[in-house]
């Protein structure tokens, strides 16, 4: 990365700031990581962040998200890379997202089907979109904005993602600034 | 203590005092370099830059416990995982703000050249008259004729990728084949120079890496992993280039962990001796001997050193007697532009990660333009197509946004504006001898601001970009500004400037201390003023041009 890189990632995810990064400017003591974010390490958790990152990001022509590793990957984030509020939100909204499941199908998540499963986090996706669209700073973040985040950050900087959903060349060689595109080609990892 | 005794000292190996180290060794002369940090080795040190984006455990991010220790280092993009051991150890080095300011130090072998933006401009004589023209601060002793011929041989051995655009503000250099604008910066570069009639550029930047095998380099491979460190060479860093060069003449010792404390100095001959350093491992004091010292530790730290040196004859230190050591820091400022979308050329693309941009030039106060600020600001920027970050309305889960996602969005263009800041005596950097740094040693202290020059242009920053992407074609044009803190742009400036007169300046036009004249000091310290342009390649040349001087001096016994 260098120092024009690091301005266009301004807009890094969503237009907005990512979750963690507005706390860079603010000087935050690290919380000691609690029960609740080591349970996320649990088998059965990382299970179900895989599922709910699966439907976010279904395989398709290329490995979905669950496969690419992203319910590994989000509980080492919340441990590691956020604030003690923040991981509270995140533990608080796996609880939050099985309400919702039960509230519309009487049902937990991983019992729904995968259009069912499509259909609650459009709802949810719609909600924290609108929702982040009014708050203020200082009012906290939502969960499945954080989940949506990670899903897309885990599974487009991953193995599986980087070489199969998008095109991986770590030595290009050169540089040809008026190179071919058709619909449908990849874009760079 | 006959093994301490050497032709030259250089404290510092950055991108001074690996040119320094450079030009003295080939040039003859036994030359040890004291580094306070550890032992940066080209290539085995660059263990991050072969690694894959997923073997990084938060993928490049930055943790709590991060964030913690580098309190500094977080307030901008330079905390991150990849290559957090090419910043300081903060802990083990506070200063003091007396206002905010941003210090982000890079403590090892190759200094900062390791992880710098190595975009490299010639400075014109816009810029070296522009004190005297505008009665400000003091004027600068030399011209571009003097520095010319240094500037080439810079760039010849740097290897410096560039077009020559034959633009008077931006001199044209000895210069590698430039790289390539892409497709959409070629239409909005045409677009400006047709809209301004020709009065302004939009050109590819002119960048420290190279486009051809150099020495024992490789080309750039287009990676654009440069702040990793580089395995093949394709950037100039100390470590790349000027240390290995000065290693082959046999004539280079290189000691890390080497903290310079003070330059011992002869009341009588009126000249230093040598310099004090503690061994940053074991807390030992040694003594180094040499017939000239080059001063090349960053500009602050090259005025902490002359603070503490010879404080029994000047109270402020070595280069005190002008009242301006530590005084008229300077750097750029930044973090603020304007971005927008290109319509159409969806069936174009690029391949290869281009570790460069465009530049727009100066055009502020130059020729017939005018403005109610003085002096000026160019851009860095570049167009490229969107990525998975992106915001697709309507197509937020599942398989088709994540389709959509895999392929390259729309073309956008973003550019960047670095400005000029004024020098100012009270803009300054002291002794805080209250707070002790690891090794027990005095603390800087640092209190600037920007003045009204600069709050004026910040204005006028964002409101040519607007109008210049807008008469471009850009559609949706949104201008920023993130705001600025000083020392942010990571180009200090200032502290030991030269001048004509001892009594105003601390070094002269060869970078010689006024009252030391065996101490060079020839990095960001040395500058009189800081143009709008980045500051590494001038700081070669002067280096090179005051090593030339010192020699010379040497063997007529003049020095």
């Amino acid at each position: 990365m260098n120092r024009r890189e690091a301005i266009n990632r301004v807009a890094w995810i969503f237009g907005g700031t990512i979750i963690g990064g507005q706390l860079f400017l603010e000087g935050c003591t690290r919380p000691a990581s609690t029960d609740d974010v080591a349970g996320l390490f649990e088998e059965n958790r990382i299970n179900l962040l895989g599922d709910i990152a699966d439907a976010i990001l279904p395989p398709t022509s290329s490995p979905g998200a669950k496969e690419a590793g992203v319910g590994e990957f989000m509980p080492i984030m919340v441990r590691d890379c956020y604030t003690e509020e923040d991981q509270k939100i995140f533990v608080e909204g796996l609880g939050k997202l099985e309400e919702s499941a039960n509230k519309k199908y009487k049902k937990n998540f991983q019992q729904l089907s995968l259009e069912e499963r499509t259909a609650l986090l459009v709802e949810l996706d719609t909600e924290q979109n609108e929702y982040h669209s009014t708050k203020e700073p200082e009012e906290p973040n939502h969960y499945f904005r954080m989940i949506k985040q990670l899903t897309l950050l885990g599974f487009f900087t991953s193995k599986l993602g980087a070489t199969k959903a998008l095109r991986y060349n770590p030595i290009p060689g050169r540089y040809d600034g008026n190179y071919p595109y058709k619909k449908g080609d990849k874009a760079w990892a | 203590m006959a093994e301490n005794t050497y032709d030259a000292i250089v404290i510092g190996s950055g991108i001074s005092g690996g040119w320094a180290a450079k030009e003295l060794t080939e040039k003859g002369l036994k030359t040890i370099v004291l580094e306070r940090g550890w032992n940066v080795e080209h290539i085995k040190d660059y263990q991050n830059n072969t690694k894959d984006p997923w073997e990084f455990p938060h993928r490049g991010g930055r943790t709590q416990e991060m964030i913690e220790n580098y309190p500094v280092l977080k307030r901008d993009y330079p905390l991150n995982e990849k290559n957090l051991k090419f910043w300081v150890n903060e802990q083990e080095s506070p200063y003091t703000e007396v206002k905010r300011f941003d210090w982000y130090r890079g403590y090892q072998v190759g200094g900062r050249s390791l992880t710098w933006g190595r975009q490299s401009y010639r400075w014109s004589d816009l810029d070296f008259e522009g004190n005297a023209k505008d009665g400000i601060a003091i004027d600068w002793p030399i011209r571009y004729k003097d520095i010319a011929p240094w500037y080439s041989y810079a760039e010849k051995f740097a290897g410096i990728s560039g077009n020559k655009d034959g633009l008077s503000v931006l001199p044209d250099g000895d210069f590698m084949p430039p790289m390539e604008m892409n497709v959409v910066e070629k239409h909005v570069s045409a677009r400006i120079k047709e809209h301004y009639k020709n009065q302004r550029h939009m050109i590819i930047g002119r960048v420290a890496n190279i486009t051809v095998p150099h020495h024992d380099r490789t080309n750039c491979q287009y990676q654009n992993k440069c702040w990793l460190g580089c395995n093949f060479g394709g950037y100039f860093s100390s470590n790349s280039a000027t240390l290995p060069a000065a290693a082959k003449t046999g004539n280079l010792t290189v000691r890390p962990f080497s903290i310079v404390t003070q330059i011992l100095y002869d009341k009588d001959t009126k000249k230093a001796t040598g310099v004090e350093i503690i061994d940053a491992e074991t807390n030992q004091t040694y003594t180094f001997n040499a017939k000239v010292v080059f001063v090349c530790a960053s500009a602050f730290n090259s005025a902490w050193v002359l603070m503490n040196s010879a404080t029994d004859v000047w109270e402020g230190g070595l280069g005190s007697s002008s009242g301006e050591l530590g005084h008229n820091v300077m750097d750029h400022h930044f973090r603020l532009g304007a971005s927008g979308r290109i319509e159409g050329y969806e069936d174009k693309y690029y391949y290869g990660s281009r570790p460069n941009g465009i530049y727009i030039p100066r055009f502020q106060n130059v020729g017939d333009d005018k403005r109610d600020y003085l002096r000026g600001f160019g851009y860095q920027g570049s167009a490229s197509r969107s990525g998975w970050s992106r915001n697709i309305a309507e197509l937020n889960i599942g398989g088709e946004f994540k389709d959509a996602l895999s392929e390259p969005g729309d073309w956008s263009i973003g550019i960047t504006a670095f400005g000029e800041i004024l020098p100012d005596h009270s803009n300054k950097i002291t002794l805080d001898k209250e707070k002790k740094d690891k090794w027990g040693l005095p603390v800087l202290a640092m209190d600037c601001e920007l003045k009204e020059n600069e709050l004026k242009m910040r204005k006028d920053m964002t409101a040519e970009a607007k109008e210049m992407l807008e008469s471009a074609g850009a559609v949706d044009v949104n201008t920023w500004d993130s705001g600025y803190a000083f020392g942010q742009g990571i180009h200090e400036m200032g502290t030991a400037r030269m001048g004509h007169d001892p009594k105003t300046s601390v070094l002269n036009k060869h970078n010689q201390v006024w009252d030391a004249l065996n101490v060079f000091v020839t990095d960001g310290a040395c500058m009189t003023s800081a143009a709008a342009v980045n500051p590494s390649l001038t700081y070669m040349a002067l280096t090179a041009r005051a090593v030339d001087y010192a020699v010379s001096e040497l063997k007529k016994q003049n020095l």
